[in-house]
């Protein structure tokens, strides 16, 4: 599983960063450098660009998981190098970001957009398999989530706009439906085709504000 | 009766039932509406208002069916998916119960990546299945989703939409049942030109005695030109046109009589086919030619019931 990023044009960038001249860039060990959004060449490659557009960069450091909390005792240097920059430039996904404005006092601001959760389905190709709803069907429909991999989200697909296993929206959106009938007949459990999925409760997937969840409270 | 309309009356009697569809305006002009539906009046028995078909902005269906009903004929309120959440859906359906609208047509809807707003957001709260079911459990079990009583009948003449061509194929039948458990009282189909792939569905259909719990109109869409008909077979999601057809228009010096030979032949055809209880068509754009088309198809005069 990975969070999958994309890098903001620069001139968004900029907008971002204003007035803020001095700029601190923070990459991530972790996906993003997997991935090539996030890690030390892409952090050296903004600080480049910016470098070129006039703003001064007081350093660059590639936390090894941006989105775990940093140990006490790496925060001192670049705690440090942070405080003196007018804007950080964080290059992971939304949660890096968060993490990174726990411990610095000034604007935190995104390098890159965060896209999904994706797996890797085929080398460089990665494709979104769930979308945290926070009621899961998978048991239903041959461990294939009809919520993301069908664009309509059906519960009881596949539409009319299946043809030849692609999706009518593109021909590289495989249908999710047909995804799910052919693993179900694989399975000898077609049966599950007819039965119709009642209406959802969408109260625990995003409807409803930040979601929580506490070890601690009794259910 | 479960809505009284008279699409419902029409089909009881037994009578091969011709809908046909009238697209509402870019705009807000009840003239647009009017016009079009005095020139269908007698050519069909009742008429189906779409929902901001291929996700264009368009005057709602349920403005347009309430401009119909005040003319006195049949609207069928074509009801998608993919723009309202349940509180919306349910609330709509209790505006065309008031505005004495006794047809739903209950569709998931095109992506709106096909419209003129592909930047969007999708609702897709509930699907068309479940649309189906909820609108049924208005009606027989008088209660929203929410379970809680609702205040008065929800008279509602069910149906709901099936493509005989979409895949996987082999699905489709169980995939109509499922629609026809869930409530629906009539089907309406993707628009039918290869007659006997429609026909091989229609066999199965009756095997398993479908066609005996739900009446099933085969989709109509007439073709006036050779561009339009590559631009359906290539561009429109869920049709499917065959070479001979294209050939055919092709070849002909009358492109558009040539095109309403075809569709003649192809309703002649349907006709005959067994469990197959009326037709619907599909002139967007093109009304003005419905009453030709069903005068031609012998399909005149519409029953007075």
């Amino acid at each position: 599983m990975k969070s999958i990023t994309a890098r903001k044009p620069l001139e968004e960038i900029l907008e971002c960063l204003g007035t803020a001249k001095r700029v601190f860039i923070v990459g991530c060990g972790t996906c993003p450098t997997l991935l090539g959004t996030g890690g030390v060449n892409q952090v050296a490659e903004l600080a480049a660009s910016l470098k070129e557009t006039g703003k001064r960069i007081e350093g660059t450091t590639v936390l090894p998981v941006a989105c775990e909390p940093l140990p006490f005792e790496a925060r001192g240097e670049f705690l440090a190098a942070a405080e003196k920059a007018d804007a950080v430039l964080v290059m992971s996904c939304a949660y890096g970001v968060r993490q990174v404005a726990d411990i610095v006092s000034g604007p935190t601001l995104p390098a890159l957009n965060t896209l999904f959760i994706g797996r890797e389905e085929e080398p460089g190709l990665f494709i979104e398999e769930c979308s945290q709803c926070g009621d899961c069907i998978l048991g239903l429909t041959g461990g294939i989530c009809p919520i993301t991999r069908c664009v309509k989200s059906l519960f009881n697909g596949p539409c009319g706009g299946s043809v030849g296993g692609k999706c009518e929206i593109d021909e590289k959106v495989l249908c999710g439906w047909q995804l799910i009938y052919d693993r179900l007949k694989a399975l000898g459990r077609l049966d599950q085709m007819d039965v119709i999925i009642p209406v959802r409760d969408w109260s625990k997937s995003s409807s409803g504000g930040p979601r929580r969840y506490s070890m601690n409270e009794k259910k | 009766m479960k809505a009284g309309t008279n699409l419902e009356k029409v089909l009881k009697a037994g009578n091969f039932a011709v809908t046909a569809e009238i697209g509402p305006p870019k705009g807000g002009s009840a003239k647009v509406i009017e016009s079009k539906g005095e020139e269908l009046r007698h050519s069909a028995d009742a008429f189906n208002v779409t929902d901001n078909q291929t996700a264009v902005v368009r005057m709602s269906s349920l403005a347009a069916c309430a401009i119909l009903r005040r003319m006195g004929l049949d609207p069928v309120m074509q009801m998608l998916c993919r723009d309202r959440n349940r509180i919306m859906l349910q609330s709509d359906i209790c505006g065309a119960v008031a505005l004495g609208i006794g047809n739903l047509l209950c569709l998931t809807g095109d992506h709106v990546k096909f419209g003129n707003h592909p930047e969007s957001k999708v609702v897709f709260d509930i699907d068309s299945v479940q649309l189906i079911a909820t609108v049924k459990a208005m009606r027989d079990g008088g209660k929203f989703i929410s379970g809680e009583e609702i205040a008065g009948p929800i008279p509602m003449f069910i149906g709901a939409v099936e493509n005989p061509y979409a895949d996987p194929f082999e699905y489709r039948t169980a995939r109509l049942d499922k629609k026809v458990k869930a409530g629906a009282d009539f089907i309406q189909t993707q628009a039918v030109y290869d007659v006997p792939k429609f026909s091989q569905w229609m066999d199965e259909i009756c095997a398993a005695g479908i066609d005996e719990r739900t009446h099933i109109l085969a989709g109509i869409i007439p073709v006036k030109a050779v561009g339009m008909a590559r631009y359906m077979r290539d561009y429109v999601s869920g049709v499917e046109i065959p070479d001979w057809m294209i050939k055919r228009l092709e070849k002909s010096k009358d492109v558009k009589e040539e095109g309403i030979q075809i569709i003649l032949e192809i309703i002649e055809e349907i006709k005959l086919i067994p469990g197959v209880h009326g037709i619907h068509i599909q002139a967007v754009g093109w009304e003005e030619i419905v009453p030709e088309i069903v005068e031609r198809a012998g399909l005149l005069p519409r029953p007075m019931l």
